[in-house]
């Protein structure tokens, strides 16, 4: 594994200063208070939190689409708050977020056409001139075989590679996964471990270009040896753990009961 | 003279009612119920409003993916209904347009019957006899999927992509419902005075073909055409936006869809009713 980069001197891609985040549920309720945070280009974190923690909600905080109930929330150097809408989607396209428990598919497409949406609504364009870009999506998540099948027809762990490849199909700058390996076997979760490793590392279906990487976990461990950023959303405070040395060597009861669960 | 002071001064009565005090609870129920309809008529026109404002900014936007979706709504509540609305233009012909020219003609006041066909059949019953079988047959089943949708996190889903939601999945079926409601109502009218004149024609009236189209077209006016193209327009979109916005505007659990679907129908109707009242006036100042 290749030692982090130094990344202090590069504008952040994201950026939450002093936020407070709310329930998607309950909006006037903030979950998380306080929280100042940075994602530089190719970084790849791993934040945990237990059940109801709000790691979802800090995530779609982080992706844009709620807004911070106190404090700010920066999309490539621009306050979300101070934007049109249109420049907010256009930020967001810069963003890919996979959700959790199945990725959140429209269950009346086939895993073709849930990849091809993006694109053929942002570029306007017929279903014929998205085919390369589709196939290769396909075959990059392992789909190949499940392009015309009905998304419904899918058990979780492949709609979330239908999730993994609707995100990435528009080649976005940062990729934000809510929980991804949450109820996958040893073989899936071994191939979700590896692609994002390679994702991050600059992968050929990407051009090369290394992702910016943001993964929220209820279980730490299996993050330890991949990811190289960690925090913890724990009792409504956010929790910077550092590095995965830091991780290793902390001696904080909540971290050392949290990694032992 | 001093005044009589031992002698009672009795209020009015409608002082003395207002001066009762109200049970509680029924204060309660009235005016929760009172909130309740003055916040749907704001969500409901907040939403049609946002519905307008995209449709005139996005309409030609991501047209590859957006019109045949257009289309697709038209197809699905124009044209897969047209064997029900045939069937209703038929029935509504033979029981209603039918028996009323004949009796007319029994009664001595044939020359009645266009202005009463115009009236009762173009204008009032097929554009409303139309919104409700589209309302029954495609405007619970969008507040079904779009609760559906709603509930199982796609809207949330589109957002992420960029995709707008009120573009993607409103302005479609808003356009769809209002362009078919329109082509249905002119099909049953045709079916409906077609099938009349058969009734007529089977009960033996002596009524010439000419004469009975004849007398209709005289009644109509051009009035007629337009405003009959706007008002099944209207009927379209409120039931499309009334039941967009049962399925989509709030956040649904599963257990919610039935409810809403049920609202989606007395707030249609209720629109429909209100929007009808509206063309009445229109129609008494021509």
């Amino acid at each position: 594994m290749s030692a982090p980069a130094d990344n202090s001197a590069t504008a952040p891609l994201i950026e939450l200063v002093d936020a407070s985040i709310a329930s998607a549920q309950e909006p006037e309720v903030a979950l998380v208070a306080g929280v100042s945070w940075r994602l530089r280009p190719g970084e790849y974190w791993a934040v945990g939190g237990l059940d109801w923690a709000g790691k979802s909600d800090w995530l779609t905080t982080v992706a844009g689409l709620q807004q911070p109930v106190a404090g700010a929330h920066l999309l490539f150097g621009r306050d979300t708050a101070s934007i049109t809408e249109a420049e907010r989607v256009a930020e967001r396209l810069r963003v890919g977020l996979v959700f959790e428990n199945g990725g959140r598919l429209f269950t009346h497409m086939t895993v073709a056409q849930n990849i091809a949406l993006p694109l053929r609504y942002h570029r306007n364009c017929p279903p014929e001139e998205t085919r390369e870009a589709v196939e290769a999506a396909l075959e990059f998540a392992g789909l190949a075989d499940f392009a015309n099948q009905m998304t419904s027809q899918l058990n979780r762990s492949w709609r979330q590679r239908v999730a993994l490849a609707r995100a990435l199909i528009l080649q976005p700058e940062v990729l934000l996964l809510d929980n991804p390996l949450a109820g996958l076997d040893p073989r899936q979760t071994r191939w979700w471990l590896d692609t994002l490793d390679a994702l991050n590392a600059g992968h050929p279906f990407l051009s090369g270009r290394p992702l910016a990487l943001v993964a929220t976990a209820d279980d730490l461990r299996p993050w330890q040896a991949r990811a190289r950023q960690f925090a913890l959303l724990q009792r409504r405070r956010w929790v910077d753990l550092g590095g995965r040395s830091d991780l290793s060597a902390s001696s904080d009861t909540v971290v050392l009961d949290f990694l032992s669960a | 003279m001093e005044p009589d002071s031992a002698k009672p001064v009795r209020p009015p009565l409608l002082q003395s009612v207002l001066a009762l005090p109200l049970p509680r609870s029924y204060l309660n129920f009235v005016g929760r119920q009172l909130f309740r309809f003055l916040q749907t008529v704001q969500g409901v026109g907040a939403f049609a409003l946002i519905t307008l404002g995209v449709t005139f900014t996005k309409f030609n936007a991501s047209w590859r993916v957006v019109h045949p979706l257009i289309r697709a709504q038209v197809d699905r509540a124009g044209v897969r209904l047209l064997p029900g609305i045939v069937l209703m233009g038929l029935v509504l012909g033979l029981v209603i347009v039918g028996q009323t020219v004949s009796l007319l003609q029994k009664i001595g006041a044939g020359q009645y019957a266009g202005t009463v066909m115009v009236t009762v059949l173009i204008r009032e019953l097929g554009p409303l006899a139309t919104a409700l079988l589209v309302l029954a047959r495609v405007g619970t089943a969008i507040v079904v999927e779009l609760g559906l949708s709603r509930a199982q996190g796609e809207v949330e889903a589109l957002e992420a992509l960029g995709i707008d939601p009120v573009h993607y999945l409103v302005m479609p079926r808003v356009l769809g419902l209002a362009a078919a409601i329109f082509s249905l109502t002119v099909y049953l009218i045709l079916v409906a005075v077609c099938s009349g004149y058969l009734f007529v024609f089977l009960q033996d009236v002596p009524l010439l073909p000419a004469d009975y189209f004849g007398q209709i077209a005289r009644a109509l006016k051009w009035e007629d055409f337009a405003l009959l193209g706007l008002k099944t327009a209207t009927f379209g979109a409120i039931i499309a936006t009334v039941t967009c916005y049962q399925g989509l505007a709030q956040r649904l659990r599963l257990e919610d869809v039935s409810d809403a679907t049920t609202r989606a129908v007395a707030q249609s109707v209720a629109g429909c009713v209100l929007a009808d009242a509206l063309f009445i006036l229109v129609y008494l100042l021509m």
